[in-house]
């Protein structure tokens, strides 16, 4: 992957002047080549992270559904796919291999509005044969972030 | 009841200082001499699975075959220097050890010892310790302290056994090119003194190339102890490994002495630097980050009235204070009390540097600009 891409997605705030450093090419080299990423939607969005659990009542829930379903003739899977990923509750939708065929996440409030998503919108659907239902406990680590704890490096303050 | 040579090591007054600084809470410390960095993770993985495995045992005196094994394969390609594995390397407890068995292997009783000036604190003490001589080549900021060859020429007429290199230099951040190696060696090479090459922190370089010291020939490669470690690139202090490369009669003496004070470096740490030299990826990464924080730092200490010049390597620099009339401990002490920032007296690095004093950007870059905030502050204070 370009350097470029590999420190952006580590940070996607960083400025054009650390960027010049690190990368050793100037600001409209730079620029071209990321205007090049976003308009080939090699870059896709810029986004932070969040610890939501660090949130006063920001807590939602988050299940992970998988989905069994029947493909379509001709258009196989992609059709049922975008009937599901177009319902904006599905964070994301990914077509996997195995026991089942898709793995939703899905974001909510609370409880409730997790169970009303799935049985008024998603189960009723003619191809969904299936779908299992995990709730989320705890994240530790998200997009390569480790959320549960930081590490600590207690140095002494001064040393030869 | 303690020996005399040992009591008057070190200066006091930096001593104490130092427990001024430990005592004191919420200090931004510039006097760290350490990555900030935690090791790579993959050199840590490495090290707890030792451990489920039941490695606890000793290793062979001069250490894990397969860790000299991958030492010499990467001195190979990261200098184009051979050294053979078996009788020519030796894994240390750190390159404080290897420099200690160096010394000791080498100097007897008023031996002289060249020290380039400003030094690494354990240079003099360890010469010392082992009753050599030590002549100091002092260093001058206005050519960046780097190493006059004509005042090496004054020196190299006392027949030194020895003379110890820091490339790239702790307190200074100066390394050398290839270039000026050589000039350097033209002059060592006139007689037979050995060469003690500390390069703990060769892959810490910025701008432009540098050659490990017994690259630049055969008679080099002969007559230098090359002295390197995992501390500083691999931010692995804490492991303690570092290793010594030279001729099999030196590695073998230093093994001798070695073998009955420290026995071996520890297993663990030993199979956790085996694996960090494959973690070259995290080391690039750390690399560009200190360079990012160098450029900071030395650009913005000139602005604030330090006289600086920029360092090509190692993780420090060594801002002048002369221009505010105040001794480097004065400056240190008011400096931790008024605003409670830390460095390092330059004195602490040889008795001419009171005019100076150590700054270590190991540090995040936010503590890095606080930090500048608060030595500006205390400036207009002088």
């Amino acid at each position: 992957m370009d350097e470029i891409l590999e420190i952006l997605e580590a940070n996607a705030r960083i400025s054009f002047e650390d960027l010049e450093k690190l990368t050793g090419k100037n600001k409209k080299e730079i620029e071209k080549a990321i205007k090049d990423y976003e308009k080939k939607g090699i870059i896709v969005k810029y986004k932070a992270v969040i610890n939501k659990e660090k949130i006063k009542n920001g807590n939602g829930v988050i299940a992970l559904i998988e989905v069994r379903i029947t493909p379509q003739k001709d258009v196989g899977f992609d059709a049922v796919a975008e009937r599901i990923y177009k319902f904006p509750e599905v964070r994301n939708c990914f077509l996997l291999s195995g026991t089942y065929d898709l793995l939703l996440t899905v974001e909510g409030k609370d409880i409730h509005t997790v169970a009303s998503f799935i049985s008024e919108k998603l189960a009723p659907l003619s191809s969904v044969k299936g779908a299992v239902t995990h709730f989320m406990l705890k994240k530790y680590k998200e997009d390569g972030v480790i959320l549960a704890k930081k590490e600590k490096n207690e140095r002494l303050a001064i040393t030869y | 009841m303690i020996a005399k040579h040992i009591k008057n090591l070190a200066p006091s007054g930096i001593r104490q200082f130092f427990d001024l600084v430990l005592g004191m809470p919420d200090v931004i410390s510039l006097g760290v001499g350490e990555p900030d960095f935690i090791t790579p993770w993959r050199a840590r993985e490495k090290a707890i699975t030792a451990l489920e495995e039941g490695m606890t045992s000793y290793t062979s005196n001069k250490g894990l075959f397969v860790l000299r094994r991958a030492i010499t394969d990467f001195l190979e390609k990261r200098h184009n220097l051979k050294y053979d594995a078996e009788n020519e390397t030796l894994i240390t407890v750190g390159v404080s050890e290897g420099l200690d068995l160096a010394i000791r292997a080498i100097i007897e009783r008023g031996d002289k010892v060249i020290i380039v000036s400003p030094h690494f604190v354990a240079y003099p003490a360890l010469v010392e310790i082992a009753g050599g001589e030590v002549l100091y080549l002092k260093t001058r900021q206005e050519d960046g302290f780097k190493i006059d060859i004509s005042e090496l020429k004054i020196l190299m007429k006392k027949n030194p056994k020895a003379i110890i290199l820091n490339n790239p230099s702790n307190p200074t951040g100066t390394a050398y090119n290839a270039e000026e190696l050589r000039k350097i060696w033209k002059v060592i090479s006139t007689k037979d003194t050995i060469v003690i090459s500390d390069e703990v922190y060769d892959e810490l370089i910025y701008e432009g190339k540098t050659i490990s010291f017994p690259a630049l020939d055969n008679e080099a490669k002969k007559r230098t102890i090359l002295l390197n470690g995992f501390s500083k690139a691999y931010a692995m202090t804490g492991f303690r490994i570092g290793f010594a490369c030279a001729n099999p009669d030196i590695i073998e003496a230093m093994t001798k002495i070695h073998s009955f004070a420290m026995m071996c470096a520890p297993i663990v740490s030993q199979v956790a630097a085996t694996e960090a030299l494959r973690a070259q990826k995290e080391v690039v990464e750390m690399r560009m980050e200190y360079k990012r924080r160098r450029d900071f730092i030395v650009k913005e200490l000139n602005r604030i009235g330090l006289v600086t010049p920029k360092p090509q390597g190692a993780f420090y620099c060594f801002p002048s204070v002369k221009n505010f009339k105040i001794s480097s401990l004065d400056f240190a002490k008011r400096l931790l009390f008024e605003e409670k920032v830390a460095l390092v007296p330059g004195s602490a690095f040889g008795k001419e540097y009171d005019s100076y004093a150590r700054i270590s950007y190991a540090n995040n870059l936010d503590n890095l600009k606080e930090a500048i905030i608060r030595i500006e502050r205390f400036l207009k204070k002088l």
